[in-house]
């Protein structure tokens, strides 16, 4: 189907000859076999997970595996559900919880902004919720205003939650498992437009830190930081510009909730520049945040005004003539990147 | 053959299904060329729903609808060409190009814009309901939505508004079975959706949705109490989606279902069943029939037209229309 259609990515550069690779889906995948495997506290509850389809093929064969009581469809109450997992989390289980869509999680706002953000620190440290919300962010087919948000500033204005976007299949499995094993609230974004993404990923469990950036590309003129789907385009803009001789650092961020600034920082104080990509919105967003960080902290250092790439500050629009118009991409941040070079 | 139900009506009711069933083949007939690029939620297989409820309204009466809207919009009265430059992203569409076929928006008919967050159309209705009242009107609000969307928190919560404020609200549930691919049996632990209008004080009634008559005839009550300012009723319409959750492939191909099941319910399709009828019984002759069906094709085919036509929205309306500037008006 079209509007599923996801794009073909190119394998991941660098990785050695005969290391297994495999993609994004899968990875995500593995992740949660391997959760199901280790630790019986863990289930998996969602709208669809036991479609033929399996949510983009993510959870595709766990019930077979693991038996119904411990991956399960659900009834379209997502407020409820969120509730749900949250007292189960309470009671000792370490549920994850799949939307289909990001655009769903607004319904549960309440259990999860005043309730699964807040209990740990509210009683004192005397409890914690340790639940996964998995939601795919999803892009493309005229799916409008209600079906391919990117909401991760939202998430990341709360304190309580951790909020994770991973980029490449190997993250996305450590990420994820370290998502499962992290004992707070953790908001899981995925970009439907990476599920193809095929990269190097070891076999047996392990953990990408939470909170902790990924230096993709070392460079001295610029310093790129990309989120998600956008760490991949970043990564492709300075391909671009390594051809016009300009040698960009490229910084996957991983999560916006730890963002590590720090990393950022010090990349800034190198190139004196900065250009951040984001899925999201610009007002109030993951750029705006970084580049106050960065203000307040090597403001003087930088050698140019720093420049945040990001989708128009209105809603999607269906008509494939204003989509295209939409999404910024790699030429968008290599654009940046001359214009802060005064190429 | 209903004796209650007037010979315009019943042609009413057969001419409005036809009309539904004539637009959606057409896009299932359009769709794999991959120019119209927007997620289709196909209606095909529960037109005497729409029929059925919509004969009862008039044009101030509002109808707020979900990603499946298609069929609401047409028995409603939106002109089919306007829906097609939607769903092809023009800028004659009837949101511009900026909503798709989830999308779908008709003031001039009191509807206010369909909503593709599941029962986010409900408590909409309520408060078009609400609305009415307090300015002392006679419009009725109607509200269709699926099995799953009984599963929200937000049905419930408008339901029982509606009855404590006593509105002329009617809650249309077009209960299929599925909701994507979890059977009702997954989702709700007895499948009586009709029976828990009970809990709010509502009159709740299951009705076959393959029989537009019978679906007439229940929501003719509805509407009438809610006219009169009895307040609000569930009516539970049992059918079936012919085609996937969203596309034009049907969904036993994926085994999502069994292909048994769809059969089963193809023999009791709606259009043709009543077509029968109104021949048997002598209501419609084979001639009229057959004017009534070249007379669609005709509007279906214009409406195709009016799309291919209308221009691409200019890309500066990206970024236009954020925010309403008519101020106080
Ligand atoms: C709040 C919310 N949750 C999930 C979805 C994804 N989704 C879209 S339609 C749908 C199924 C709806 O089923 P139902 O209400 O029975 O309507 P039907 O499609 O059967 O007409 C789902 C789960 C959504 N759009 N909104």
């Amino acid at each position: 189907m079209p509007w599923t259609t996801v794009p073909k990515m190119e394998r991941t550069p660098g990785v050695e000859p005969g290391s297994r690779e495999i993609t994004y889906r899968e990875a995500l995948n593995e992740a949660l076999s391997q959760m199901l495997g280790i630790d019986e506290r863990v289930f998996i509850m969602g709208e669809g997970v036991d479609d033929p389809g399996g949510v983009f093929g993510t959870t595709k064969g766990l019930p077979e595996k693991f038996g119904d009581a411990r991956v399960f469809d659900t009834p379209l109450a997502e407020n409820a559900l969120t509730g749900i997992a949250m007292g189960a989390a309470l009671a000792g289980m370490r549920p994850v919880l799949v939307h289909m869509r990001v655009d769903f999680l607004p319904i549960s706002l309440d259990q999860i902004i005043n309730h699964a953000a807040k209990w740990h620190y509210m009683f004192g440290g005397k409890v914690h919720v340790p639940m996964v919300i998995r939601a795919i962010t999803g892009r493309g087919w005229g799916s409008a205003a209600q079906h391919s948000q990117s909401l991760q500033a939202l998430f990341a204005n709360i304190p309580g939650l951790k909020v994770v976007m991973p980029s490449t299949p190997y993250d996305a499995k450590g990420l994820l498992m370290a998502a499962v094993a992290d004992g707070n609230p953790v908001i899981f974004l995925e970009h439907r437009w990476l599920y193809e993404a095929a990269g190097h990923v070891p076999e047996e469990p392990y953990l990408v830190p939470i909170g902790k950036g990924e230096i993709r590309r070392k460079g001295k003129d610029a310093t790129i930081v990309g989120v998600s789907h956008m760490a991949r385009e970043a990564v492709a803009a300075a391909e671009l510009l390594a051809n016009e001789g300009i040698d960009s650092e490229v910084i996957d961020l991983r999560a916006v909730r730890p963002m590590d600034s720090p990393l950022v920082i010090e990349s800034v104080r190198k190139t004196g520049r900065l250009v951040v990509a984001d899925t999201g919105w610009k007002l109030c967003g993951i750029g705006a945040e970084l580049v106050a960080r960065v203000a307040e902290e090597a403001l003087g250092e930088l050698k140019a005004p720093p420049l945040r790439i990001n989708i128009p500050d209105v809603p999607t629009p269906s008509s494939p003539v204003l989509e295209e118009a939409y999404y910024p991409g790699k030429d968008d941040i290599a654009a940046g990147v001359r214009q802060l070079l005064g190429k | 053959m209903s004796n209650k139900i007037p010979k315009e009506t019943l042609v009413g009711l057969y001419e409005t299904m036809l009309r539904i069933r004539m637009f959606e083949e057409k896009v299932v007939e359009l769709y794999p060329a991959q120019e119209m690029k927007t997620p289709v939620h196909l209606y095909i297989g529960q037109e005497a729903i729409a029929a059925g409820v919509c004969l009862n309204l008039v044009k101030d009466d509002y109808l707020l609808s979900n990603h499946r809207g298609h069929g609401h919009c047409i028995a409603k009265g939106t002109d089919m060409g306007v829906m097609m430059a939607e769903f092809y992203g023009k800028a004659g569409g009837c949101s511009g190009g900026k909503g798709g076929s989830m999308h779908l928006v008709d003031p001039e008919n009191s509807i206010p814009g369909n909503s593709a967050i599941v029962g986010g159309g409900i408590p909409m209705a309520v408060g078009a309901a609400l609305a009415s009242q307090i300015k002392g009107l006679k419009s009725v609000a109607v509200t269709f939505f699926g099995d799953g969307a009984v599963d929200e928190g937000v049905f419930h919560e408008s339901m029982s508004f509606a009855s404590l404020k006593k509105l002329p609200v009617v809650f249309v549930c077009e209960n299929n079975l599925y909701a994507t691919n979890s059977h009702i049996t997954a989702r709700h632990p007895t499948g009586d959706i009709a029976g828990s209008a009970g809990a709010y004080g509502v009159p709740g009634v299951c009705v076959d949705g393959n029989d537009p008559e019978a679906v007439y005839e229940c929501s003719k009550e509805a509407v009438e109490r809610a006219r009169k300012g009895t307040g609000p009723s569930l009516i539970e319409a049992r059918t079936y989606r012919w085609k996937g959750h969203v596309g034009p492939d049907a969904d036993f191909e994926k085994g999502c279902r069994p292909e048994e099941e769809l059969r089963e319910w193809m023999e009791k399709c709606p259009v043709k069943r009543f077509r029968e009828r109104l021949l048997t019984s002598g209501v419609m002759s084979a001639e009229e029939m057959d004017g009534l069906r070249s007379a669609v094709a005709e509007e279906v085919d214009k409406a195709v037209s009016f799309s291919d036509k209308s221009p691409w929205p200019d890309t500066a309306e990206l970024t236009r229309g954020l925010y309403y500037e008519g101020g106080g008006k």
